[in-house]
């Protein structure tokens, strides 16, 4: 009970704070209009129209994805700028049901991109909204969120040792759109980084929402997001456990 | 005249490296070498899939477009970190020359932006196998020093705006990805709607851009002199309008007593 309190008041309370912030605006509604005007405009000036609805998901999964990089990179980095960090460390419960809720939460919040990126594609581009498999959409992007908010708790877990974990989460937001393919087929990506992708949650979230809303079998794609969001679990736990214990006893935390 | 140097010198590189936080310079790399490499990457394979245009378009476009990446964010930032260090009322009260104190601000951020852009051009060239002449490397390394003056013209803007604004990150995102959609960075000008290409032209970036692909193809710096004109006497204009709005704001802000709160 007291695990499913922790759980629920990191999810309200990091959503109150992050809506308010015009900084997360921008990244989970206007940037991924950017990037859906840029492929848009591509694949109309390449002749492939249809491709529209195919790139407004892209975009509005980047939108979830940037939102959740930005906002997990940066979920230590503000506790510890508030100064309560140490805190929430040395409190009796561990630290993963402190931060799971935080990402998970910041990924909901990527929902504004999706919707806004799909409401922008249909006013100025025309885009035909047609659902293939409407029920397996509504499955689809939930399950998408958790996996994307998942790997987001791997990542917040490996920035509480560096102070400017911000720094690297703007790094790690294209390199990862390139290689699972939010915005184009990874066909035309060398192979080797194929693997790469396998085991990035994007890779699968964009499958699963592409293959309801488009028509196909999304049924491989959404177990590999459950079973990669658990896998996450698991080496978040670890990692966390890691972490905490080398910032302990570096007596770091504060200062990473 | 020896103060106003003084000023323009070392006060520029003070506040430079007050920047990026003096003690961890490393942020740097991920910030300034890596994420442009990146967005290079992106957007060519963006391209291949799309069939739209070689990847020298989109080295070329995608480097040059980085150098606004410190011009906006230094010159607004640099007003942000000195109200959030509370040292932005001292400053403003003194009687150094405001031109002086925000131009030495935009020279390290001009070097920066040059660096960059060059770099993104070099290393996305190598990754992606584009080949350049040889006799274009001199004309392009002028180019991109001319395109990073320019978007510092509209960074200092972008820095009148954090005078008004308290969280000039949004703005400086804004601006950046504004760049990125109509100036010709990865969809040519002419496939955007017709106002958006006259916006486009009117903006930092845009001829410069024009004139490194028309370098990257062969063309000479004769032929291309007029865009590289073109793009500065655009950031000439964005320069003068930043110190104007600056100078304003700043009257502005101390009438309202609005210089700490925004």
């Amino acid at each position: 009970m007291t695990i499913l309190r922790i759980l629920w008041a990191g999810f309200t309370m990091n959503i109150r704070q992050v809506v308010r912030s015009s900084l997360f605006v921008f990244t989970s509604v206007i940037e991924p209009l950017i990037m859906a005007s840029i492929a848009f405009y591509t694949a109309k000036a390449g002749g492939r129209p249809e491709a529209l609805f195919y790139l407004a998901i892209g975009a509005g999964i980047m939108g979830m994805w940037s939102t959740t990089l930005f906002a997990s990179g940066g979920v230590v980095s503000w506790q510890r700028w508030q100064g309560t960090l140490e805190l929430l460390v040395a409190s009796p419960p561990s630290m993963l049901p402190i931060i799971a809720p935080q990402t998970l939460s910041n990924a909901c919040v990527g929902l504004y991109s999706m919707t806004a990126t799909l409401v922008f594609g249909r006013v100025l581009f025309h885009i035909p909204l047609h659902l293939a498999h409407p029920i397996a959409f509504a499955f689809a992007v939930p399950v998408a969120i958790i996996a994307m908010g998942l790997l987001g708790l791997v990542i917040g877990a490996s920035f509480v040792l560096y102070r400017e974990a911000n720094a690297l989460s703007n790094m790690l937001e294209f390199p990862i759109a390139l290689v699972t393919g939010i915005l184009f087929s990874t066909s035309v990506l060398p192979g080797w980084t194929k693997p790469i992708g396998w085991i990035l949650a994007p890779t699968w979230a964009v499958r699963v929402v592409r293959e309801s809303a488009l028509g196909g079998d999304p049924l491989l794609p959404f177990a590999m997001c459950l079973a990669l969001g658990a896998a996450y679990v698991v080496l978040a736990m670890w990692l966390l456990q890691v972490v905490e214990r080398a910032a302990r006893q570096k007596a770091t935390l504060s200062l990473a | 005249m020896r103060p106003a140097l003084r000023v323009f010198f070392v006060g520029g590189l003070l506040s430079y490296r007050a920047l990026f936080n003096w003690l961890t310079p490393w942020i740097l790399v991920p910030t300034f070498l890596i994420a442009p490499l990146f967005q290079i990457l992106l957007f060519a394979y963006i391209g291949r899939s799309a069939h739209l245009e070689s990847d020298k378009f989109y080295v070329v476009g995608n480097a040059l477009q980085y150098t606004s990446l410190p011009c906006l964010f230094a010159m607004a930032n640099m007003l942000g970190d000195e109200r959030w260090s509370q040292t932005l009322g001292i400053l403003l009260s003194s009687p150094a020359s405001r031109l002086a104190l925000f131009l030495g601000r935009s020279l390290p951020v001009v070097l920066n932006g040059a660096l960059v852009g060059a770099f993104g051009f070099v290393a996305g060239s190598l990754l992606l196998h584009v080949h350049v002449p040889l006799s274009a490397v001199a004309p392009l390394a002028l180019v991109i020093v001319v395109t990073a003056v320019s978007c510092t013209g509209l960074g200092l803007v972008n820095g009148a705006i954090g005078l008004r604004v308290r969280e000039s990150a949004v703005s400086s995102n804004i601006v950046f990805g504004l760049l990125l959609v109509i100036c010709g960075v990865n969809v040519p000008l002419h496939e955007l709607p017709g106002w958006l290409e006259t916006v486009g032209r009117g903006l930092p970036l845009t001829h410069g851009i024009e004139a490194a692909r028309g370098l990257a193809d062969g063309a000479s710096l004769s032929t291309v002199g007029g865009l590289v004109a073109t793009e500065a006497f655009i950031g000439l204009v964005w320069g003068v309008v930043g110190c104007v709005a600056l100078r304003l704001l700043e009257t502005e802000s101390r009438r309202r007593a609005t210089l700490e709160t925004a």
